[in-house]
């Protein structure tokens, strides 16, 4: 098996999601190359020869790539594919967006969001806002991957000695323009990967009284998430949405306030591995998946518990 | 400009499916079925773009069965003006394939525009949009929050996982949507009466020209692993014991 992922990441660092997927990358087995796409990236690469268990890293450095455009890259990832059994990419925002444009391109189908691996051709995914995991048996020449981070471990990000091959092909994107980007800064621990997540729901009330969520997760160095109502309200951040259609997490811990527990809010973290609720209804779903709960307003409960941690 | 809409017929979302006994596939004997939300705010932007005057009609399709015309005449009811029913007896093809029907149907009709959900919530697959584009080399957009149609382009606001982007898509151009494109409309009943009068042609996959071919084989379909319900505590003091001592989280 030869394989190659797609690494996520922002012309500066690697993104974590890519270390998830290259653990996917070994549970299938065989050598294994990284591609870094983008402009200005050679830190990036840099990074990614140091994961353990990396083969090779091919770069493309162009400004072409600059801003992961699907339009062009989609076309350097299809040539590039053509040397491998399996391309793997995180599915995040960007692999969802490029993956599939890779797959038609050569004439292939994706297996998107796996969240095991079988075999070299067969792999689990969640479908139905995860109430239902399908086995999956591709039989395409070349298997396109997307990975969900949460259901494998991070591939150790140090002790890897991997080549550095650069790739000349350039792809310009004639149809598609970069206008801007409006990308969201903050200190806290990014949402998907973090080792606890506090998520306000509608219950919250506004933007203004979520400052009791972000004090609560500033004392657990905690990352925030939120329900899609509370998205849809304004109340935060379309990056923030925690779901079946948003993010999935799966930390140690997960706090819930103000969330009743819908089943595409649940999609996104009923795999972690703690779960506390806060919410004033006691028959509120939320509580049939938290390991504690508490039924309680969050406007005291929530100070409170920030208080006396 | 003339857009068309894929829509797709799924569970309604507030179902909760369950699996077959024999593992072989989710039981969606005598359940709810509706439009895709995604395509339901697919549809509602065509509409809004041409009370806008930018869109001068609005062609729904769909690949399905006999029963997915229910959602077709749904559409119809916000504001489409025609609808196009690719009838296929197997309701699991594969995207791929259901991407080459659609680029059939988006070259027989030439729109600037081509409108679909980001994703189906049955399959959760997020990939049809994305395919078709590649097979039409036509620009994408996915994950949609906003919308402007300027001269020959669409101005799309993407929701992406650091937060926005925008692109400029020289038209014709691909967008999927996303939940905060627009609320959808309620339909009122004269409108649904409208909808029924209004015209429904019907093909198949071999009027088309593309052949049914699969390269995904559906092993087995399982329950995911049951939480087991926890405990209610009495006071935040008990849930801080609870997570340091029990849990040993914090
Ligand atoms: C296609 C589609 C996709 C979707 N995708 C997602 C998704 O990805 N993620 C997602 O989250 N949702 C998603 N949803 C929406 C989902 O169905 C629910 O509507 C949403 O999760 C509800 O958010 P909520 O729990 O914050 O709000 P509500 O259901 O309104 O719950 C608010 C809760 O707050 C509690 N509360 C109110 N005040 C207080 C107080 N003072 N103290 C304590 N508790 C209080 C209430 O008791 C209630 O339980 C999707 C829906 C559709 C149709
Ligand atoms: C249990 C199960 C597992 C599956 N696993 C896979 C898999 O791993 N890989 C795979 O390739 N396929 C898989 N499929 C097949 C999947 O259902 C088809 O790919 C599907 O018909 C294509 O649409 P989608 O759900 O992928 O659409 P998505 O890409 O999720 O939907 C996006 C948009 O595409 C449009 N669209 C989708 N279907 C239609 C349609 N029939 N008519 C008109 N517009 C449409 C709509 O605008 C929709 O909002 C699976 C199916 C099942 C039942």
């Amino acid at each position: 098996m030869n394989i190659l992922v797609i690494a996520e990441h922002d012309n500066q660092t690697l993104k974590s999601a890519t270390l998830n997927a290259v653990s996917a990358a070994q549970a299938i087995g065989g050598s294994i190359a990284i591609a870094v796409i983008g402009s200005g990236c050679q830190a990036v690469a840099t990074d990614a020869q140091a994961i353990a268990g990396v083969d090779k890293v091919l770069l493309a450095d162009n400004a072409a790539y600059a801003q992961h455009l699907a339009e062009n890259e989609a076309k350097l990832v299809a040539s590039l594919a053509k040397n491998y059994t399996h391309v793997l990419a995180p599915a995040t925002a960007t692999g969802k967006d490029l993956m599939p444009r890779v797959a038609a391109l050569l004439d292939a189908n994706l297996v998107g969001d796996v969240i095991a691996v079988v075999s070299p051709d067969t792999f689990k995914r969640p479908i139905y806002a995860g109430n239902a995991i399908a086995t999956v048996q591709d039989s395409d020449a070349i298997k396109l991957l997307t990975i969900r981070g949460t259901a494998f471990p991070a591939a150790a990000n140090t002790g890897g000695s991997a080549s550095l091959e650069s790739v000349s092909e350039v792809f310009e994107a004639t149809k598609t323009r970069f206008v801007g980007e409006e990308v969201v800064k903050s200190d806290r621990p990014e949402l998907t990967a973090a080792r606890i997540v506090v998520s306000g729901g509608r219950g919250v009330g506004s933007s203004e009284n979520f400052k009791v969520i972000y004090a609560l997760a500033d004392k657990l160095n905690a990352a925030v998430g939120a329900s899609r109502a509370a998205v849809d309200a304004g109340f935060v951040p379309n990056d923030m949405q925690v779901g079946q259609t948003g993010k999935v997490v799966a930390p140690e811990l997960y706090i819930a306030v103000g969330i009743s527990g819908a089943i595409q809010h649940l999609a996104g973290m009923k795999d972690s591995k703690v779960i506390v609720a806060i919410n004033k209804d006691p028959e509120a779903p939320i509580f049939q998946v938290a390991d504690y709960g508490l039924v309680a307003d969050l406007f005291s409960a929530v100070p409170e518990l920030t208080a006396k941690l | 400009m003339k857009i068309v809409v894929a829509i797709k017929r799924v569970i309604d979302y507030s179902v909760k499916v369950r699996v077959k006994s024999d593992q072989s596939n989710v039981d969606l004997a005598n359940v709810k079925m509706a439009l895709n939300p995604f395509c339901e705010i697919a549809v509602e932007e065509a509409v809004r773009l041409k009370e806008a005057g930018k869109a001068t009609e609005i062609v729904v399709v769909t690949i399905g069965p006999k029963a997915a015309q229910d959602q077709i005449r749904a559409a119809m009811a916000m504001g489409a003006d025609r609808g196009i029913w690719v009838e296929t007896v197997d309701t699991e093809l594969d995207a791929l394939t259901v991407a080459k029907l659609l680029a059939k149907v988006v070259q027989n009709e030439q729109p600037q525009l081509v409108l679909l959900g980001k994703q189906a919530i049955d399959s959760d697959n997020n990939q049809t949009g994305q395919m078709l584009a590649a097979l039409l080399d036509y620009p994408q957009a996915t994950f949609a929050s906003k919308v402007v149609i300027e001269g020959n382009e669409a101005v799309v606001t993407r929701e992406i996982d650091g937060g926005l982007q925008t692109l400029g898509l020289t038209l014709p151009a691909i967008v999927t949507t996303d939940l905060r494109l627009n609320e959808p409309r309620y339909v009122k009943l004269p409108d649904i009466m409208k909808a029924k009068k209004k015209t429904l042609d019907a093909t198949t996959p071999e009027a088309l020209g593309v052949s049914l071919q699969k390269s995904i084989k559906l092993l087995k379909v399982e329950a995911p692993a049951e939480r087991q319900g926890g405990i209610k505590v009495e006071s935040v003091d008990a849930l801080i014991d609870c997570l340091k001592n029990k849990a040993r989280v914090i």
